[in-house]
């Protein structure tokens, strides 16, 4: 059995929710990456260092310079006959290009994967991720999208694949979609979905600027910044810092809820952390249940004084 | 222009149903049901559309059982000007529903599908994709704003960094993420108005369609979520445990 796993990248670094995914393409044999975008040589470089992989296919070609998915899809579909398994991960991107993928080889996508039972069987989350579904899928391919919070990523480093250019190009005169701009927010910090600490701020929080009040605590523990909905609605943060069932995915060690109530849809995001720390004046708050340790009171007032106590610790 | 808007009806999505006692499924008997709330984005985004006139009709469908219906009805008070309902009782997956909104697709020529992203009971997040990929169309996901002229449609969507911006070539395919907008309720007279407005019923058994379902739920069971947490009375003692008990600092 042959996995296909299409790879995630941001500015020249493969996504740690992609070594996830070839963790999980692993219990299926052995494994293909696809690297698809515009000037990939250092990137084609990396992907054949990562551990379990044994040949990387490389796209590379000015059409597929923002992922799109349909000149995506009609490559993976040039070369989807060989594989038994085609994994992406369960991001934005993954999400926009394999149902599409699925569609056209007439087959039920398996989304958000975070088990795998056999072969054929798999775990994922429904209902807000508060109910488990196992799911036996009779199709011959099988089209995953994998969860990367639940599957340990593998190393990167220690592969030895071999390199192989994709001549099939997208012809960009057919495209139903050109690329117009993309707004990224730029930051130093650790990626949510890999950083191993997390403070979150939701509607209690008032206002972006006291996001401030946030990012000093971050900048003491290495830590990611992430925000409920209620928080990215109220234009405090960009829709990048969202965690939850729309939003991202996230487990790390440390996950500090700051003025956040916890609705199951927030906790769909977050649940799966090590270690919770609810931060709220409403003893009464559903983030108290799924939290380990908790602090009842004003964050106000609270968070200078666990800045001040985490620097001088 | 004319705009085709699927609605699904879904549990609530403020309840949390239960697992059935022997783990074959999800308790859904007698829970209130509701529009899939990404779907309500949808039908707002079209409306809004519609009295900017930039669109000039909008019709909803719905897929399922005859109580499908009332969600229809919800569409319809929003602002959608005729329905169409394709009865099963089967549980469909996202594969089948595409394949079924093909049809109604081709039988109906929008220039435009708007949808929701996902349900929020299954969480699959696949149909829009799919239909696209069956259509040959564009696809736009995940949008969050919407501009929208007679050739093509320019849209924002919500990626992991941040927001892409792309013009999609029309027809297309474009699935709503909840921040498009915030959907209206509908007023009384509006829901009055809706009884009055047609819904065509089609019975799947009559659209020769291939609906075998892929993926047997073999069993369901809950998600552990609550733990035993502790309240601590400073943050001394709350830097103390994440550093000694928990050695996460
Ligand atoms: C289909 C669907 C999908 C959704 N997806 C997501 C998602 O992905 N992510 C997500 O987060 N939400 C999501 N939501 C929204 C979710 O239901 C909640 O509305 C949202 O999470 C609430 O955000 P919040 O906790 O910041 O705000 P609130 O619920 O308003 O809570 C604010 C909290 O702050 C506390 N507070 C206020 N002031 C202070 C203070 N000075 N000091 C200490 N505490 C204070 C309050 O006690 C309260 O508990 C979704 C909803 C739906 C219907």
């Amino acid at each position: 059995m042959t996995a296909l796993v299409l790879l995630s990248y941001e500015e020249n670094q493969i996504r740690s929710t992609s070594r996830s995914t070839i963790a999980a393409a692993k219990k299926f044999g052995e494994v293909h990456a696809l690297l698809v975008g515009h000037n990939l040589s250092e990137l084609s470089q990396k992907a054949a260092k990562l551990e379990g992989v044994t040949k990387v296919l490389v796209a590379d070609h000015e059409a597929y310079a923002h992922m799109l998915a349909q000149p995506v899809t009609d490559l993976i579909l040039s070369i989807a006959e060989t594989y038994d398994y085609i994994l992406v991960s369960a991001n934005a991107e993954g999400k926009d290009i394999l149902p599409r993928v699925a569609g056209l080889l007439d087959v039920q996508p398996i989304t958000d994967v975070v088990e795998v039972v056999n072969e054929n069987t798999f775990v994922r989350p429904i209902y807000a991720g508060s109910i488990l579904a196992t799911v036996k899928s009779s199709d011959n391919k099988k089209l995953l999208s994998i969860r990367g919070t639940a599957f340990e990523p593998v190393s990167d480093e220690g592969g030895q694949a071999s390199i192989e250019a994709l001549s099939k190009v997208a012809h960009s005169e057919k495209a139903l979609a050109q690329f117009v701009s993309v707004e990224v927010t730029k930051s130093d910090r650790p990626e949510l979905e890999s950083a191993r600490v997390i403070i979150s701020g939701g509607r209690g929080m008032q206002s972006g600027a006291n996001f401030a009040m946030l990012e000093k605590i971050a900048d003491i523990l290495d830590a990611a910044i992430g925000a409920s909905r209620a928080a990215v609605d109220a234009g405090y943060v960009g829709n990048d810092y969202q965690v939850g069932q729309t939003g991202k995915i996230v487990a790390p060690q440390l996950y500090i809820a700051v003025g956040i109530s916890g609705a199951i849809q927030h906790l769909a995001g977050m649940k799966d952390s090590k270690i919770i720390v609810a931060i709220n004046k409403d003893p009464d708050a559903p983030i108290f249940k799924v939290a380990d340790y908790g602090i009842i009171g004003d964050l106000f007032e609270i968070l200078p004084q666990l800045e001040n106590r985490l620097a001088n610790r | 222009m004319k705009v085709l808007v699927p609605v699904k009806r879904v549990v609530d999505s403020n309840i949390k149903p239960l697992v059935k006692s022997d783990n074959s499924g999800v308790e859904t008997d007698g829970l209130k049901m509701s529009m899939n709330p990404f779907d309500e984005t949808a039908v707002e985004e079209a409306v809004r559309l519609k009295e900017q006139n930039i669109v000039s009709e909008i019709v909803a469908v719905s897929i399922g059982e005859a109580k499908c219906q009332d969600t229809l009805r919800t569409a319809m008070a929003m602002g959608a000007y005729r329905s169409i309902l394709i009865t099963s009782d089967e549980l469909l997956e996202p594969l089948s529903i595409a394949k079924i909104l093909q049809k109604i697709v081709e039988k109906e020529q929008p220039n435009l599908v708007l949808m929701g992203k996902q349900a929020s009971d299954d969480d699959t997040n696949a149909t829009g994709q799919i239909l696209a990929g069956l259509l040959g169309w564009s696809q736009g996901t995940f949008v969050s704003k919407l501009e929208l002229t007679s050739d093509k449609a320019r849209v924002h969507r919500e990626i992991d960094e941040g927001v892409q911006i792309l013009d999609l070539t029309l027809p297309a395919v474009i699935t709503t993420d909840l921040r498009l907008n915030e959907p209206r309720f509908a007023s009384l007279p509006n829901i009055m108005k809706a009884r009055k407005k047609p819904i065509e019923t089609i019975a799947l058994s009559d659209m020769d369609i291939k609906t075998t379902t892929r993926l047997e739920m073999l069993s369901v069971k809950e998600a552990s979520t609550s733990r035993e947490g502790i309240i601590l009375n400073s943050v001394e003692e709350l830097v103390e445990k994440l550093q000694n008990e928990a050695k996460v600092i």
